[in-house]
């Protein structure tokens, strides 16, 4: 397409300017070509072996940056989730020891004071027992007397009414008839 | 008024032969080394505190870094990132000589049919040689789209063919028209400015609307700029995802 102009380069240029619109100029097909090539492939390669792994390489140590950065914190959401449920964990069994311990405390007191009073039930009881053999024993003393005391007047009286002397076992006998024998 | 097509002229600033090969320095070749040390500079300028929590030109750069991965990822999966540096090449050079020739005075290689044709011929084989590679014959299932009736099947696959062919020129065109177009817009208006003023009187009245005009196209140029950049980054994305996974 483009036949190497030898000389006179001036003439041909200014008179096909006039005739062909430049941008489709066939004469500068080739020295264009060349350099864009050479232009292009340089880019490529200047791109390529230098900025490329360069741009990437920051943005790929940011994204890295913030991926470490995220599990970090996720590492550290777990621990507090950790310590946390552990904390109501500790909390939770703190609360049952302490209903444990109410209770177990109350069972006790409650047992002791059972066994107090039931003590306490059984000595007035067993006194309260004493106290009415006792009675029973005094009353039974009592009565005891009351028939020697009967015996022991009952002579004077007879000598009084009849005159005659009456002996103490004689009375005895008469006011007990069954203990003589 | 001054030529709007002058803009687009390859002057040779000088001569060079390699192999028989005219490759004569022009003010394209010239754009493209500045293009190449440019985007490469600033990359490296940018990233050069490899910091943590990027600067403001560091950002700039993983932006732009991310933007295209996460447009090969998207696009061509996880599988598609051994193309990243490719298409980051692609981006990068596209992007910095469609800005380059934003700057009033300075050359648009990208506006020259020759570089956007090679750069989209380029695309073009590569996916071929990847198609070919990865899946053997298995590639030509890309013009056999699974689903159609076999009656239609030919009709079909023949558009699929004519397209698959007429992937090049519609990628290289997109880019060059878009450039050509913006910049000879910009030139036109910028003309008539000189023009009203020129003609003095009530005319020089109205030329504050051209000026207006300019504005506004300049800053739709900075945009079509990086959408023509990003546009020709994407197809090539998706004409190598083709390549990669052809039973559509």
């Amino acid at each position: 397409m483009t036949e190497p102009v030898t000389t006179g380069t001036e003439v041909p240029v200014s008179s096909t300017a006039n005739k062909v619109f430049p941008p489709l100029d066939p004469t500068t097909l080739a020295p264009q070509l060349v350099w864009l090539s050479m232009t292009f492939v340089a880019l490529y390669f200047l791109l390529k072996k230098i900025a490329i792994p360069r741009i990437g390489g920051v943005i790929e140590e940011r994204q890295n940056r913030i991926q470490r950065d995220i599990d970090a914190a996720e590492k550290l959401k777990d621990e507090v989730d950790g310590a946390m449920k552990a904390y109501e964990k500790s909390l939770a069994d703190a609360r049952g020891n302490a209903t444990a311990i109410a209770r177990a405390t109350n069972e006790k007191l409650t047992a002791e004071v059972d066994r107090e009073r039931a003590a306490v039930e059984t000595a007035t009881a067993k006194k309260l027992a004493d106290a009415e053999i006792r009675i029973t024993a005094t009353k039974q003393k009592a009565l005891e007397s009351v028939g020697e005391i009967a015996s022991e007047i009952a002579g004077p009286v007879i000598k009084q009414l009849t005159g005659k002397d009456v002996s103490a076992d004689e009375v005895k006998r008469a006011l007990n008839p069954g203990a003589g024998e | 008024m001054p030529d709007p097509i002058y803009q687009f002229e390859v002057k040779r600033l000088f001569p060079l032969e390699i192999f028989g090969v005219d490759a004569t320095f022009t003010n394209s070749a010239l754009f493209m080394v500045v293009g190449v040390i440019l985007s490469f500079g600033l990359l490296m300028y940018a990233s050069r505190g490899r910091s943590l929590v990027p600067s403001r030109m560091q950002s700039i750069a993983e932006s732009l870094y991310e933007f295209v991965a996460g447009m090969v990822r998207d696009s061509m999966g996880e599988q598609g990132m051994k193309f990243f540096p490719l298409i980051f090449t692609f981006f990068m050079f596209i992007l910095t000589l469609n800005m380059l020739g934003m700057v009033p005075g300075f050359f648009t290689v990208t506006s020259q049919i020759w570089v956007t044709a090679a750069l989209a011929l380029l695309v073009f084989f590569i996916v071929i040689v990847v198609g070919f590679a990865k899946n053997g014959l298995g590639f030509l299932k890309l013009f056999v789209p699974d689903g159609v009736p076999i009656y239609v099947l030919p009709l079909v696959s023949l558009i699929e063919v004519i397209s698959f062919f007429s992937r090049p020129l519609s990628h290289s065109l997109r880019l060059f028209a878009n450039m050509l177009a913006g910049h000879i817009t910009l030139k036109v208006f910028a003309g008539f400015i000189i023009m009203l003023l020129g003609a003095g009187g009530a005319a020089s009245a109205l030329a504050p609307l051209p000026l207006l005009a300019v504005l506004g196209i300049t800053a739709l140029e900075f945009l079509v700029a990086f959408l023509q950049a990003y546009v020709f980054t994407m197809l090539t994305c998706m004409y190598l995802n083709d390549a990669l996974h052809p039973g559509h």
